[in-house]
């Protein structure tokens, strides 16, 4: 393996933005290739400024070079211009740390958060050198590797990866880098291929496409089975047990350049049982894992001094429901953490409440960015059809306490396209926005609330997975009674996502393995970085689903019957089906779902399947955390169950929530 | 405490712009435990004051920030100088720390030149004398720029103090020694060597771009800003 920095160096002088492509980060390993390691190449398909904050690929970056037999190096994709150059003078993909080729390693191991990066995998795997459809590949290539939440439907991609991890790497990838080592250790013989993936499909947790027979009954997806019998007939996720027991990433990466999200990012839990039904990363990520506070504390301080960040983040699906958040934001400007009160905290993902605005007042200091809350949904009803419990009520104590202490600008996050959304819903919308702008009035002249409008995508694993996702024409006319409407209204701006990348997502989201030409079309017709507006056209999508003769309204705007076998039926997030469809039934006829953190166990199959459970630092529901759970918590409230606890603190969460 | 401090950005690094150069900074700052002084306001920001932006892609073996560290802050000027090192990202080296002279102006205005060494691709040491001598026999040197979507046209003959073809240890390159002044809008490496060599495409003939010094006007006597005092990771340089 040589380093192709040489002929690297002469192309950067002519693309925007270099510092994407030469690694040196505080947090950079120096990697240490040899024989006898594995060695992987962990790549995001997007920009370095959107890739490197991600968390996932930090962690396997630093778990992978703390083992004896691997090597872990990072990629991203290039942006136009490079790839253009790279393409012209022959340098293949690239590692950012040592600038090796892409070819050259044992594995290429994508990390996939969105549908319309698909289209990218395809491209840095063809510019790796290496063919794009895993049938095509010998011995000597890598072998490509999907992880990530969109791994739970990899259908779209199945021809072009060899593997697919399900659920969290932090074990799993010690496990494939054993089988891997083997094979190396073998001389990678002709025709070892085949031998090496069969292996891997018997890791509990990954998922060779190759090793499964599909089979169609016309348009219908008739069964996915496995072609050997020591091949598992349904691949179930991993899931860490302790997030205790992996206090990673040690060393953040502190990025040279700007990047989307240039601050410490410490998780502080994993999992979410609030239940949301159109939520996939609440519904694949389950059970609800806490980070012991301490740990939490002491991963802040060891970053800031590390990376010199001034910013931290404390991630999660939702941050205010954390046992530990006012523990830790009371120890982030002490003396503990050396920072003396020089620190700011962002609090992503929080829940609609007045407490909550109250841990944002205490985090933010003297600013007031804006304050962003997602109700998802503009009536009651339509909440309760989606599990997202917040009473006007909520949201406005949360807008008034926001607008009072000082913010003028609140944004509204909201969805459209729901399952069972009337036009009253939609119009909700601005009704909500407009109440919200009438309190912050009273406060100050320039309150304004911005609603951001997206189209609903129904996801795999959810209990949505069955509903028809509206056409592009119908998320276009409600998308315009929202503009509209709030046209007529002072003080309230609309932004909206296209809904025509709506639809792409959708026939990526929902494929099975006949998508997989229409990905390649897309990507050889110049379809890359669909997700950014400039490079995005549907024509391409409709034609290349038109010159395979699949149709559009089948794959995304059908509603799916129970006994439908979903492209996805054989991978399992743990999450029962009958779960899944009697939770899809609740939803059509408004009922909600109570947070089971708190409440007994509905058997959505997740723990009890695993033999796993929460891990909860606190059997008290947050103050003010009342959503979901159906109950009174204004003052902490009543647990009737119990929980597997940590006992690592005498007294229980719950503080009195002060408007 | 106002201190002045001199380093080097030699390297992959080079690939950052000016502005990140200044987070580094921030960053390194922040890492080894030096506090800083802050400005007051909305959003209080740390006090700091960078020189003379360097291009991105361009190296610099003498680049200089002013800085102010929070009152009653003792400190070993050595020590800092060590402790800002052991921050900073790979391929940055600190030269010197010094206290700042009380009402010397910013770096800004005080910077009267800099020294430049370019190493050419593409003409020989012959091809690259014959365009150091056209260039300098010329009263005017005229160079169309675009800025903001306006085109102009200037001369900037005037900023051309000194040039001359040199060669370097182990490069077979011949190398540019440039003095430019920074009258005005001033001169861009590229735009020079696009004036010197204007059929070729200054992007392929600007193999390497390394500022080598700035320099200040003290009663009539020209002089470095500070010199460097830790010697910087050698680099061979052909001017001066």
């Amino acid at each position: 393996m040589t380093s192709l920095w040489a002929r690297i160096e002469p192309l950067l002088a002519r693309v925007q933005k270099p510092a994407r492509y030469i690694g040196c980060e505080d947090g950079a390993v120096t990697p240490r290739h040899a024989p006898d390691r594995v060695s992987w190449l962990l790549a995001y398909p997007d920009t370095y400024e959107i890739g490197l904050p991600n968390q996932g690929l930090q962690i396997l970056y630093e778990i992978l070079n703390e083992r004896d037999d691997a090597v872990a190096e990072r990629t991203y994709a290039p942006w136009h211009d490079l790839e253009a150059l790279m393409r012209r003078h022959g340098v293949p993909l690239f590692s950012v740390d040592t600038h090796l080729a892409a070819g050259d390693f044992d594995l290429l191991a994508f990390n996939l958060s969105a549908e319309l990066v698909y289209t990218n995998v395809l491209n840095m795997v063809d510019l790796a050198g290496v063919p794009v459809r895993s049938a095509h590949r010998e011995p000597h290539h890598p072998l490509v590797v999907l992880g990530g939440h969109c791994a739970f439907n990899p259908e779209p991609l199945a021809d072009f990866v060899d593997l697919v991890v399900l659920g969290e790497g932090e074990e799993v990838i010690g496990e494939i880098t054993e089988v891997v080592r083997d094979w190396k250790a073998s001389g990678r013989t002709p025709g070892s291929r085949e031998g090496v993936l069969r292996e891997l499909s018997k890791v509990p947790g990954v998922y060779v496409p190759a090793m499964y027979e599909v089979e169609y009954d016309g348009p219908q997806l008739r069964a996915v089975t496995p072609r050997y019998s020591d091949v598992p007939a349904t691949v179930h996720k991993r899931t860490v047990a302790d997030l205790a027991d992996w206090p990673y990433p040690k060393h953040p990466l502190a990025p040279l350049t700007e990047v989307v999200h240039d601050r410490l990012a410490v998780e502080v839990f994993r999992g979410c049982t609030r239940g949301c039904r159109f939520c996939q990363a609440g519904m694949i990520t389950r059970p609800v894992r806490e980070r012991p506070a301490e740990q939490v504390r002491t991963m802040i301080a060891n970053g800031l001094r590390s990376t010199g960040q001034s910013e931290v983040s404390l991630t999660s699906l939702s941050t205010a429901d954390y046992s530990g958040i006012e523990q830790v934001l009371q120890s982030v400007n002490s003396a503990e953490c050396g920072t003396n009160g020089a620190v700011s905290v962002s609090l992503p993902s929080l829940r609609v409440d007045a407490f909550t605005v109250g841990l944002a007042s205490q985090v933010s200091g003297g600013r007031r960015s804006g304050l962003t809350f997602a109700p998802e949904a503009g009536s009651w009803r339509l909440r309760s059809v989606i599990n997202k419990l917040i009473t006007e009520d909520d949201l406005y104590s949360a807008v008034e306490s926001g607008f009072s202490q000082g913010w003028n600008r609140m944004k509204l996050y909201f969805l459209t396209g729901l399952p069972t959304e009337q036009d009253a819903d939609t119009y909700g919308i601005v009704d909500l926005a407009r109440n919200c702008v009438q309190i912050g009035r009273r406060h100050t002249n320039r309150a304004s609330v911005t609603v951001s409008l997206g189209g609903f995508v129904p996801k795999p694993h959810t209990p949505f997975q069955w509903f028809g996702q509206n056409t592009t024409d119908e998320l276009r006319r409600k998308v315009q009674l929202v503009r509209d409407a709030a046209e007529r209204t002072r003080g309230v701006k609309v932004k909206w996502h296209d809904p025509k990348a709506t639809a792409a997502e959708g026939i990526a989201a929902r494929g099975d393995r006949r998508i997989g030409n229409v990905m390649e079309r897309v990507w050889r017709d110049g379809g890359v970085f669909q997700e950014w507006s400039e490079f995005f056209r549907l024509s391409r999508w409709e034609e290349a689903m038109a010159a395979e003769g699949l149709s559009i309204e089948w794959y995304v705007n059908r509603h799916r019957d129970e006994d439908e076998v979903l492209p996805w039926d054989h991978l399992s997030a743990g999450l029962h089906k009958d779960f899944l469809w009697l939770d899809w039934q609740a939803a059509l006829a408004e009922h909600g779902l109570e947070d089971c953190r708190w409440t007994p166990c509905y058997d959505c199959g997740v723990c009890t399947g695993y033999g796993i459970e929460h891990v909860v630092a606190s059997p008290v529901p947050p103050a003010g955390g009342s959503q979901g759970t159906g109950q009174d918590l204004a003052r902490g409230g009543e647990v009737p169950v119990q929980l597997l606890t940590r006992p690592r603190r005498d007294e229980p969460v719950g503080a009195e929530v002060s408007v | 405490m106002k201190l002045r401090v001199r380093y080097s950005k030699l390297g992959k690094i080079r690939f950052t712009s000016h502005g990140d150069t200044a987070r580094h900074w921030e960053r390194a700052v922040r890492k080894v435990g030096v506090s800083m002084a802050y400005s007051a306001g909305f959003t209080p920001r740390p006090k700091m004051s960078f020189g003379l932006g360097l291009p991105t892609g361009g190296e610099s073996l003498a680049e200089y920030l002013d800085m102010e560290l929070a009152e009653a802050q003792h400190a070993d000027l050595d020590e800092l100088c060590t402790r800002f090192a052991s921050g900073m990202p790979a391929g940055y080296e600190v030269t010197n720390v010094v206290l700042r002279e009380p009402g010397c102006p910013s770096l800004q205005e005080d910077v009267v030149a800099c020294s430049w060494d370019f190493a050419l691709v593409g003409p020989d040491r012959d091809e690259a004398a014959a365009a150091v001598a056209s260039v300098l026999s010329q009263s005017s040197l005229l160079v169309e720029r675009e800025r903001k979507g306006q085109r102009s046209v200037d001369d900037v003959r005037a900023a051309i103090e000194a040039l001359s073809v040199t060669s370097v240890a182990d490069d077979p390159r011949p190398h540019l020694c440039a003095v430019l002044a920074m009258n005005g809008r001033g001169l861009r490496p590229t735009e020079l060597v696009g004036a010197l060599f204007p059929a070729l495409d200054p992007i392929d003939v600007t193999g390497r771009v390394l500022r080598t010094h700035q320099w200040i006007e003290r009663d009539a006597v020209r002089r470095e800003i500070i010199p460097a005092r830790a010697v910087a990771t050698r680099t061979p340089v052909g001017c001066a």
